[in-house]
């Protein structure tokens, strides 16, 4: 990554209008959430038992992947297993070679965006469509999602009229969604009964059965995978659950997080083929067995993918999902990327107020906050901070330390810098000042106003 | 070492030596005084709707609800309405042109009105997405409160397919604006029967 998120931001905040309508498109879904959750009296337990039982089944991870698989093999469903993206990739391949697949449709998969399965595919000549509405709209447009659950969050309607009528004909200037959506429908409806093969994602899979489960609310994913006689799904090992019923608490904890409904319109229990056809699964680790050894990080792998962090997020909700430059954006993205290249990725646990609005949300009750805390201390530590905020901040520990100086520091600030020209208060020195005013500057310290009142009371 | 030893060997290596227990889940949780009052609310607020048939029969049902649909389906036998048999072919692509699809449900969930599907009867899982629109005739009084009590009906024991259809097939993808009808059935409607 070249740029960091700062840089990034600015490109997004640059249009402030639009930054403005992201920022309230967000917050509406975040008070869905809110409403959603409210009319669960057990929520909190719900939370609890959920988180409980993800950290259960990653300290049993490898028992678990290991029933999975037993159970699987035993219902008739393919196992393979890919230690990285690249072998995830060629597996996939393989399976569609062999079976002289031209014709890949694809629903929500937010692992095969982080393989970069598209790209791979369509450079062995292979027609990749993506079938969720939104992420058929980035296709389009030759972008990556911008947000985990709501891929074309980042666009106005406008601009997918206009980008339908450059890719389906749709006509000139209509863009209300519901047209766009039926247009969309009639396209996809051809791609899904031409397609030779089908990919979906996993939201859980269970041990105990061997199958899995594939939430959406367009219908995309079963449309998809219930017509051709390929269907591979691929899962992070971090999806498993133990048991059937453990459902109940997960499926009533994911749509109400993501988007404020009860439950998505489809929950889908796949645990065989199609008629005549074949079911493949793919186990994909891809760094996150890495994680599972550092306490500090481990709970990022209960992560469901709800997206409520990222909507919640006062820094997401502003600065937009291309911000972050890593597949997954917001919170739960800034630790996962910093999890797996710190330097490259360096900027993102910076890109957070510690607010905590995230790890309060979040169904799985990832310390997302906290994550990102430490991160910054990695940062710093491997000195990868910069070299201007680096020494702003040795030059402010220094100062912090001898109390002395710092009071007078502060009495020198407040007699000087209110005098000082703008040109010199707001130079490019003063990062903060870039797109903020400092306070009014008080004639007393806090120290000096308690002093007196002390004085005064005595 | 396979990709497979590499991953287990990893995880082994790397997991704590002291683990979570399993929790309990079974939680307490809601139970509504009125459970077809919530299911039919719940479904409403996502776009579905659920009747009850007191006298009229299915067939004089879908005569007066669905008077342009032209090919019709089914999985329950001795409809009268049904021109077209949804396990005739061995390939799924013949029921394209599936106007409205009647189906089996085995029971509702009140608290987000979801209805389990799963029948082994219908050769083709893809019926209850490819038609345009969608009746699940459920047995009358077949409700749970909530996703606690579904669960404890839901087996895969052996191989198979099943899932909760709540509603339509909707989309909010083009500025959070809701559309119902995204690429499954453009209508659900829950009959109980
Ligand atoms: S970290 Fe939590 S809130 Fe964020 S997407 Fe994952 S489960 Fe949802």
């Amino acid at each position: 990554m070249s740029q960091g998120h700062p840089e990034l931001a600015e490109k997004f905040i640059a249009n402030d209008e639009r930054m403005h309508w992201h920022d309230k498109a967000l917050w509406f879904v975040r008070a869905k959430r809110d409403n959603a959750s409210k009319g669960v009296a057990e929520w909190e337990d719900l939370r609890d038992c959920a988180a409980k039982i993800k950290m259960h089944t990653i300290d049993h991870l490898d028992s678990y992947l290991l029933e999975f698989e037993k159970n699987a093999l035993a219902k008739g469903i393919h196992i393979h297993w890919a230690y990285d993206a690249q072998e995830h990739n060629e597996i996939v391949l393989k399976l569609l070679q062999e079976k002289k697949v031209q014709k890949l449709v694809k629903s929500k998969s937010m692992l095969t965006e982080e393989c970069h399965l598209n790209p791979y595919l369509e450079a062995a000549g292979i027609e990749v469509v993506d079938t969720d509405l939104g992420e058929r709209i980035v296709q389009f447009r030759k972008e990556p999602p911008s947000h985990i659950v709501l891929p074309a969050i980042h666009l106005k309607k406008e601009d997918v009229g206009t980008t339908f009528e450059e890719f389906l004909h749709t006509q000139k200037g209509n863009s209300d969604p519901t047209y766009l959506t039926r247009a969309a429908r009639v396209h996809l409806r051809e791609k899904f009964l031409n397609a030779d093969a089908a990919m979906t994602g996993v939201n859980f899979g269970i041990a105990e059965t061997g199958g899995f489960v594939v939430c959406t609310n367009e219908g995309n994913a079963d449309l998809g995978a219930g017509l051709p006689k390929l269907h591979i799904a691929s899962m992070g090992i971090e999806k498993i659950i133990p048991k059937l019923s453990d459902l109940a608490i997960f499926t009533r904890l994911l749509a109400r997080s993501a988007t404020g409904q009860p439950v998505t319109s489809y929950t889908s229990h796949y645990h065989a083929p199609v008629v005549g056809g074949e079911l493949h699964v793919i186990i994909v680790d891809n760094g996150r067995s890495d994680i599972i050894k550092d306490k500090d990080f481990r709970q990022s792998l209960q992560c469901i993918r709800c997206g409520a962090c990222i909507n919640t997020c006062p820094v997401y909700r502003r600065s937009g999902g291309y911000s972050y430059g890593y597949t997954i954006p917001g919170p739960i993205g800034s630790t996962l990327g910093a999890n797996r290249n710190i330097s490259l990725y360096k900027t993102l646990p910076f890109a957070c107020s510690l607010c905590g609005s995230c790890s309060n949300v979040c169904p799985v009750k990832i310390d997302l906050d906290q994550q990102l805390y430490k991160h910054r201390q990695t940062v710093v530590a491997q000195n990868l901070l910069g070299f201007k905020k680096h020494t702003i901040l040795k030059v402010a520990t220094w100062v912090m330390k001898h109390p002395k100086i710092l009071d007078f520091s502060g009495k020198m600030a407040r007699a000087i810098v209110p005098k000082l020209p703008r040109s010199i208060v707001y130079s490019k020195a003063n990062l903060w000042g870039k797109q903020r005013e400092l306070p009014p500057f008080p004639k007393q310290s806090f120290k000096e106003a308690y002093q007196a009142k002390k004085g005064d009371r005595k | 070492m396979n990709a497979k030893e590499k991953i287990l060997a990893n995880i082994k290596n790397n997991v704590p030596a002291i683990k979570e227990p399993m929790p309990q889940t079974n939680i307490a949780h809601v139970h509504f005084e009125n459970k077809e009052e919530k299911f039919e609310a719940a479904l409403a607020s996502v776009g579905g709707n659920a009747i009850t048939l007191s006298h009229e029969s299915i067939d004089a049902f879908v005569a007066k609800h669905y008077p342009d649909a032209k090919v019709i389906t089914s999985t329950i036998d001795g409809l009268t309405c049904k021109n077209k048999d949804a396990n005739e072919q061995d390939t799924p692509h013949f029921l394209e042109d599936v106007d409205l699809a009647i189906v089996e449900g085995e029971f509702g969930v009140a608290e987000n009105g979801a209805v389990w599907v799963k029948n082994p009867k219908n050769k083709h899982r893809v019926l209850y997405f490819i038609a345009q629109r969608l009746l699940i005739i459920v047995p009358k009084g077949a409700l749970v409160d909530t996703m606690h009590e579904a669960y404890e009906r839901v087996k895969f024991n052996t191989s198979g397919y099943g899932t909760f259809i709540s509603g339509p097939s909707k989309t909010a993808d083009i500025e959070q604006a809701l559309v119902i009808g995204a690429h499954g059935p453009t209508d659900a409607c829950v009959l109980f029967v």
